[in-house]
């Protein structure tokens, strides 16, 4: 579904972000991408959807390279959802609104229709009630499940998270994490980045480690928690996971 | 001592609001004109592509580096003709108010894009990213996205810069049109009262920005409370 072939990234400054990242993910499989912040795992996962450029390398979602200049990046970007750190909900938009604008003006489906949807999805993620409001009336959590049931709205064949929990108060990550277990349960095929490692061990197939843009470790679920072969995933873990 | 003497006032209402018609025509004309031209601008400017920011940044700073009342002057004496031409007007038009309404559109377009560039600037970049990120073209989301976005946070900026415009539009007497200011001046010079027409004039100006003004501040307040 996902594949990412030797992908580097080196911005005008000389940072290079990225150095020959490979991985894939399949169909319905949860990966979960973690590393120290600045490893270059948010740059990654924004390269999948060209939201990122890169050079050189290549990436082909569901048989279409994003890379290519001649790819109609909106058109496959549709189908590719997307969730941010900071939400990035439309404050202008009411909840339904921010739910159905792209289906409207990108998909072109009905009022009715998108709206059905909308509302779909809103119950789905607990937050019918809300569909009125504007997203400035709701707290970080709720702002995040909103998020995560607009990029749903467009029926996407996979999803891309990028430290969905990371601007939230402790309180709320859970609610934001059970929806996306839930997700993650109903088979969609997930690339996400977090330091949720719960979150890794209930639902991820593997773990990717990244560390000053290099992808470090790619490896099963159970290996990567049990025996980390590298030493640098080794210290990040006891850093995250003991205290 | 000077004695005020406002009796003329009274009757030269009627011709004044003639004047008043052509102030408001203008202002309001390069209003309209000037933000639609100047968010075009603006998103040159604010383009990838080297050639059109400069461009666009060429266009801003040309306007805002040469005085008003030159452009007016220049566009009083060459366009009225190309328009007579272009529209094969009879040899006598007049048409100096509609030179007026070009001038100030494109004067106003380079003031009111540089707001515009600012206020889009201040939309988070992650808005655009949330766009695209659903499918929309550069063009939906700016058009549905970050645009109004950036409109509501600039309307305080634009109203301001609309007000400076309604003032100086009295400057259209270079251009030989007679709006509210020229028809005050008339009346005052035919009746020698022109120290009273004007400020008389000046009064009616003052009320008019003042009321704009408070509007601002009520929609600043609004904004902060939004926010």
């Amino acid at each position: 579904m996902i594949d990412i072939r030797k992908v580097s990234k080196t911005y005008p400054n000389g940072f290079q972000a990225l150095k020959g990242c490979s991985t894939h993910v399949d169909k319905g499989e949860v990966i979960v991408v973690c590393g120290p912040s600045g490893s270059g795992k948010s740059t990654l996962i924004k390269c999948v959807n060209g939201l990122e450029d890169f050079q050189p390398g290549e990436i082909v979602v569901n048989g279409i390279s994003v890379g290519d200049k001649k790819t109609n990046l909106p058109k496959l970007r549709a189908h590719v959802g997307m969730v941010f750190q900071h939400f990035e909900l439309f404050p202008h938009m009411t909840v339904l609104e921010n739910l159905t604008v792209a289906q409207l003006k990108v998909l072109g489906r009905r009022k009715d229709e998108a709206t059905e949807r909308g509302l779909k999805l809103l119950e789905r993620v607990g937050l019918s009630a809300q569909a009125s409001k504007h997203p400035g009336q709701l707290s970080g959590g709720q702002q995040q499940r909103v998020a995560i049931a607009r990029a749903l709205a467009m029926d996407p064949i996979c999803m891309l998270f990028d430290e969905p929990t990371s601007a939230l108060d402790p309180e709320m990550i859970n609610e934001v994490l059970d929806v996306m277990v839930q997700l993650a349960r109903e088979g969609m095929t997930m690339m996400v980045v977090t330091h949720e490692m719960g979150f890794a061990r209930k639902v991820a197939h593997r773990v990717i480690f990244m560390d000053r843009g290099e992808i470090v470790e790619d490896a099963q679920k159970e290996e990567f928690f049990t025996k980390p072969r590298s030493e640098r995933a080794q210290q990040f873990l006891s850093k995250i996971l003991h205290h | 001592m000077y004695e005020l003497d406002w009796s003329s006032v009274r009757p030269a209402l009627p011709f004044m609001w003639e004047g008043m018609k052509v102030t408001l025509k203008i202002t309001l004309t390069a209003m309209s004109v000037g933000i639609a031209l100047g968010t075009v601008i603006a998103i040159l400017r604010l383009s990838k592509n080297g050639a059109l920011s400069g461009l666009a940044a060429g266009y801003v700073n040309l306007f805002r580096s040469v005085p008003l009342i030159m452009v007016l002057l220049w566009f009083s004496l060459i366009v009225p003709d190309l328009i007579v031409r272009a529209f094969n007007l009879p040899r006598m038009a007049n048409v100096n108010v509609t030179s007026s309404m070009v001038a100030f559109s494109l004067f106003q377009a380079a003031y009111y894009a540089e707001i515009i560039r600012a206020g889009i600037q201040s939309v988070k970049a992650g808005q655009m990213g949330a766009a695209q990120a659903l499918g929309m073209t550069y063009g939906q989301a700016m058009r549905l996205v970050v645009l109004p976005q950036a409109f509501r946070n600039m309307t305080p900026l634009l109203l301001t810069q609309t007000i400076i415009l309604f003032q100086d539009t009295s400057l259209v007497y270079v251009a030989q049109v007679r709006d509210f200011f020229g028809a005050a001046t008339i009346v005052g010079t035919r009746d020698g009262r022109i120290v009273e027409m004007i400020l008389f004039a000046g009064g009616v100006y003052f009320l008019v920005c003042f009321a704009l003004s408070s509007l601002v501040k009520y929609w600043q307040d609004r904004l902060k409370v939004g926010a």
